[in-house]
């Protein structure tokens, strides 16, 4: 089974990163950018097919590792 | 007083950090390797060094935060024993619930390496007896993210309870402002965890031991530990 993770930055935290990029694509001329936030993607192979199963799992790998949750928030796509 | 340094993959600084040790302890202290599971016994103080552990993947510290050797950590500092994280260090010390909030990248995103003017906030905690409270000492900085980030109850709490080590300034003691390298809230360059037995901060005394190297502000902080156990 597959699933995707994408974790990002809480509102309200500075993304200064983002910042970055909002001003590189202006300055590229691309139009109508109001605001970017860099966030992160993980695509996770899973060896079981139970589907709750394999969200709890993944909920375990965001809780203990992949996000911090004091800054970040996550969502997994199954 | 019984020192260990945690060697992770990536780390760098141990070597500095071992002879600032040496130097005023009299002691070599012990290499531990990241996936040793306990500490020799009779270790007073864990020392996490700076670098980059695990090339900083993921987050910095994170990987490192839940090495094998961190469970010993943990508990060493569960019962009080002197836990000191110096740069990535202070890194993982955050990522591995031993001190609160986060480092982020810099404001200016810019990797930022100089020398840097430091207040220290008490001088009545076995990191900083060797200081004056209110003394501006000078080290130096070398850190892409160490941009202290919490949220506003925990500024809070770690200000009414006066767990701000260490602050940014500039030579006349001024803090804040440009002397800020990195954007931190407060300008927080360091902080302590709640029994004040666990210290993190972002600068590096571990390289200002020496005259010959610019300085010896940083002396101050291992004189203290020495003294300490």
């Amino acid at each position: 089974m597959k699933a995707r993770v994408v974790v990002t930055l809480k509102s309200g935290v500075l993304d200064p990163q983002g910042k970055a990029i909002e001003g590189a694509l202006k300055s590229l001329g691309v139009e109508g950018v109001a605001n970017v936030r860099q966030g992160k993607v993980f695509d996770v192979e899973l060896a079981g097919a139970d589907a709750s199963a394999a969200k709890a799992q993944l909920q375990a790998a965001c809780e203990k590792l992949l996000a911090n949750t004091v800054i970040e928030n996550y969502q997994i796509d199954l | 007083m019984k020192a260990a340094v945690v060697v992770f993959p990536g780390s760098n600084r141990e070597g500095d950090m071992a002879r600032a040790l040496k130097q005023a302890t009299g002691r070599e202290p012990a290499m531990l390797w990241h996936a040793d599971h306990e500490l020799p016994a009779g270790t007073d103080l864990v020392v996490l060094p700076g670098g980059f552990s695990y090339g900083d993947y993921l987050r910095c510290g994170a990987i490192a935060g839940r090495a094998a050797i961190m469970d010993a950590v943990r508990a060493h500092a569960a019962r009080g024993g002197l836990v000191l994280g110096v740069c990535n260090g202070f890194q993982i010390l955050c990522e591995s619930g031993l001190l609160p909030g986060v480092l982020m990248r810099n404001a200016n995103l810019r990797f930022v390496c100089r020398m840097q003017h430091l207040k220290v906030e008490r001088s009545d905690t076995a990191f900083t007896r060797q200081y004056a409270k209110g003394q501006t000492i000078e080290v130096c900085i070398a850190h892409g993210e160490g941009n202290y980030e919490a949220d506003d109850a925990t500024i809070d709490r770690l200000e009414g309870e006066h767990l701000v080590a260490f602050r940014y300034c500039d030579s006349a003691g001024t803090v804040g402002g440009e002397a800020n390298p990195n954007g931190s809230r407060n300008d927080i360059a360091g902080i302590y965890s709640d029994g004040r037995n666990v210290l993190g901060l972002m600068p590096h005394p571990e390289n200002l031991i020496d005259a010959l190297v610019g300085g010896t502000d940083g002396r101050g902080l291992f004189e203290s530990l020495a003294s300490a156990a």
